[in-house]
């Protein structure tokens, strides 16, 4: 399981050369949703698709940062963080419901359609709140947080791990689909929210609308990666490593390794409900689809595509897989899953440290 | 009463599936004091030390570190009052350099968050130097604990205890692999420990055990067979019979 290697000089140079390749990436990044506003004959005019799609891929790459927090750096291998990112989503899109206000095709001044539609009189207990931003924010946070810190408590503190947890993560993932898809949750079954109007004050139909929001997912991502890079680059972030390659050890030394483990993914969860949370608004819809448990599935292949235990990697694994994702399912919808597959078993046999292993190797 | 004594084992036993991997063992290290244990394979040598840190339960007996009942608590429990443990295998981080196998066992706040908000101030830079130094490994800081030799690996691991700065250390085999000036070594530097600290430690090579020249407890199916000298143990009848004599 130990990802070793390099002698740390070399891999210093390496780091700097990868982390100078990603700040140019996210200046590129920041430039589209300005080209978008060039006339669309000028040849750098870049599409309204082109923006939407890459602002939905920024909020894929600060899930598979987390996901590589809690799996590449603390060997915790999650199955389910899919669940914690769709958490983070229904938190936003109850709030984006509540302030669609009066504007619902019923035109009741509380309740959104789909409550009315089922007969609710009145909002249940848990709506309340929602109709404020920060409350809601602090909701998009503390929900997957709450989730992560009871699964993990209860699973990390019985010692269990490796394909255990990742069992009971998937089956914790697949319990929340089956319980959004229920009419009587109160989360709009399976149709779950949209027809969203604004946010903060704002059209959403709006390029203004959707910039801000692109601009938004890319300050999330920046922060997202500094917050790790500062984790992974602490002695916290060595005594991860050091759990994800020999727990017990740790533990003679003195160290509650279930609260260091707990810390991680706890705080690995909410950054994906903060990437949910920037996703519902930009693809306009949250359902229970994004509990499925093949979603938290492809999320671990975009970071053992990028490759593991690295914070570039797990950020050039979602791009990468989601633009192969996004020209694939256009070009040949039939093949992609396909293509997926083989790519997670091409990677697991000869890459095993993915497209970082590949570069290092190309490097030294 | 608990003066002279910094652990204390009364009637332990272990039952594994009905096999008494420990019967009825009692043992008493007093502080400072170095002791070697022996034993043929399968004695519960191992099992003994897995006991003493947490890893495995006693089904009945007590096990005491001074006043503290180990019984109750966890490994990590352990390890924080004080108990530093060296596996048969040297156990370390791969991934980690030399100087980070140090630094995570270097005796601090042990939390998440005191570990985030560590930083590696001069007195702890010159403590893990200076350990190294003592095992020999100061070329090797910025390596890999991945690369070392077996035997540079036993002395990462014995550097590792030491950091932990703990008042009983447990060492399981330390001189498995090791050359004879390696092993000699390593003699005058368990000696050179205990006095400040009560160390056990576990061995198979008796030339080692007379090098250490303490007090021996020689173990056989789970409980002690004889205790004593290395010469009086030698010549024990009964020790002779299932170890030596073989």
């Amino acid at each position: 399981m130990s990802l070793a290697v390099a002698p740390p000089v070399a891999d210093a140079r390496l780091r700097l050369g990868l982390r100078a390749g990603l700040g140019i990436f996210v200046l590129l990044l920041g430039i589209m949703p300005l080209l978008n506003l060039l006339p669309v004959t000028h040849p750098l005019h870049v599409s309204d698709f082109l923006v939407s799609v890459t602002g939905k891929w920024i909020c894929y790459a600060i899930l598979a940062l987390s996901l590589d927090l809690a799996w590449g750096y603390a060997g915790i291998l999650s199955l389910g963080h899919g669940a914690f990112f769709a958490l983070g989503g229904y938190a936003m899109g109850m709030h984006l419901m509540r302030l669609i206000g009066p504007r619902g095709v019923y035109g009741h001044p509380v309740l959104p359609d789909f409550m009315v539609f089922l007969g609710y009189q009145e909002l249940p207990w848990y709506w309340l709140g929602f109709d404020s931003f920060p409350f809601a924010m602090l909701m998009v946070l503390l929900v997957p947080g709450m989730l992560a810190l009871i699964v993990g408590f209860l699973s990390f503190r019985s010692r269990i791990t490796g394909v255990y947890l990742s069992i009971l993560t998937q089956a914790m993932t697949f319990a929340l689909m089956l319980a959004f898809f229920r009419n009587d949750m109160g989360f709009g079954g399976n149709n779950g929210f949209t027809d969203f109007k604004e946010l903060l004050g704002f059209a959403l139909n709006t390029s203004a609308a959707r910039a801000g929001l692109f601009y938004a997912s890319l300050v999330a991502l920046v922060l997202s990666f500094l917050i790790c890079l500062r984790l992974t680059r602490s002695k916290y972030g060595r005594v991860l490593t050091a759990i994800r390659d020999a727990e017990s050890r740790v533990r003679f030394l003195g160290y509650n390794t279930t609260s260091h483990k707990l810390f991680a993914f706890v705080l690995s969860a909410m950054l994906a409900g903060l990437a949910g949370a920037l996703y519902v608004p930009q693809v306009g819809i949250i359902n229970p689809g994004e509990f499925s448990p093949a979603n938290s599935i492809e999320a671990v292949i975009w970071v053992a595509v990028g490759g593991r235990g690295t914070l570039v990697g797990a950020v050039l694994g979602a791009f990468t897989v989601n633009g192969l994702k996004t020209w694939l399912t256009s070009a040949a919808p039939d093949l992609w899953l396909f293509v997926l597959g083989a790519l997670f078993v091409a990677v697991t046999l000869f890459l095993p440290k993915g497209l970082i292993g590949l570069i290092k190797g190309r490097v030294q | 009463m608990s003066e002279g004594r910094r652990l204390y084992l009364d009637g332990v036993s272990v039952v594994f599936d009905g096999f008494r991997a420990l019967n009825n063992l009692s043992l008493i290290v007093e502080p400072g004091e170095l002791r070697s244990v022996i034993g043929p394979n399968g004695a519960g040598k191992t099992t003994m030390m897995d006991v003493i840190t947490g890893k495995t339960r006693p089904t009945a007996g007590k096990v005491l570190f001074g006043e503290t009942d180990l019984t109750r608590m966890d490994e990590a429990g352990i390890a924080n009052l004080g108990i530093g443990r060296k596996f048969q295998k040297p156990t370390m981080f791969d991934a980690l350099t030399v100087f980070e196998n140090l630094e995570l066992a270097l005796k601090a706040p042990r939390g998440p968050i005191a570990c985030l908000r560590w930083k590696l101030n001069g007195e702890a830079r010159t403590r893990i130097e200076q350990t190294m130094a003592e095992i020999g490994l100061t070329e090797r800081a910025q390596d890999l604990a991945g690369i070392l030799s077996h035997g540079q690996r036993q002395w990462l691991e014995i550097g590792m205890l030491l950091m932990q700065d703990p008042e009983l250390l447990l060492v399981d085999e330390p001189v498995a692999g090791m050359t004879d000036s390696e092993t000699e070594h390593t003699a005058a530097l368990l000696v050179r420990i205990a006095g400040r600290r009560s160390v056990v430690v576990v061995e198979h090579d008796l030339e080692f055990v007379r090098a250490l020249g303490r007090r021996v407890t020689v173990l056989c199916d789970g409980s002690v067979l004889s205790e004593g000298s290395i010469d009086h143990v030698q010549n024990d009848q009964r020790v002779i019979e299932v170890y030596l004599g073989r």
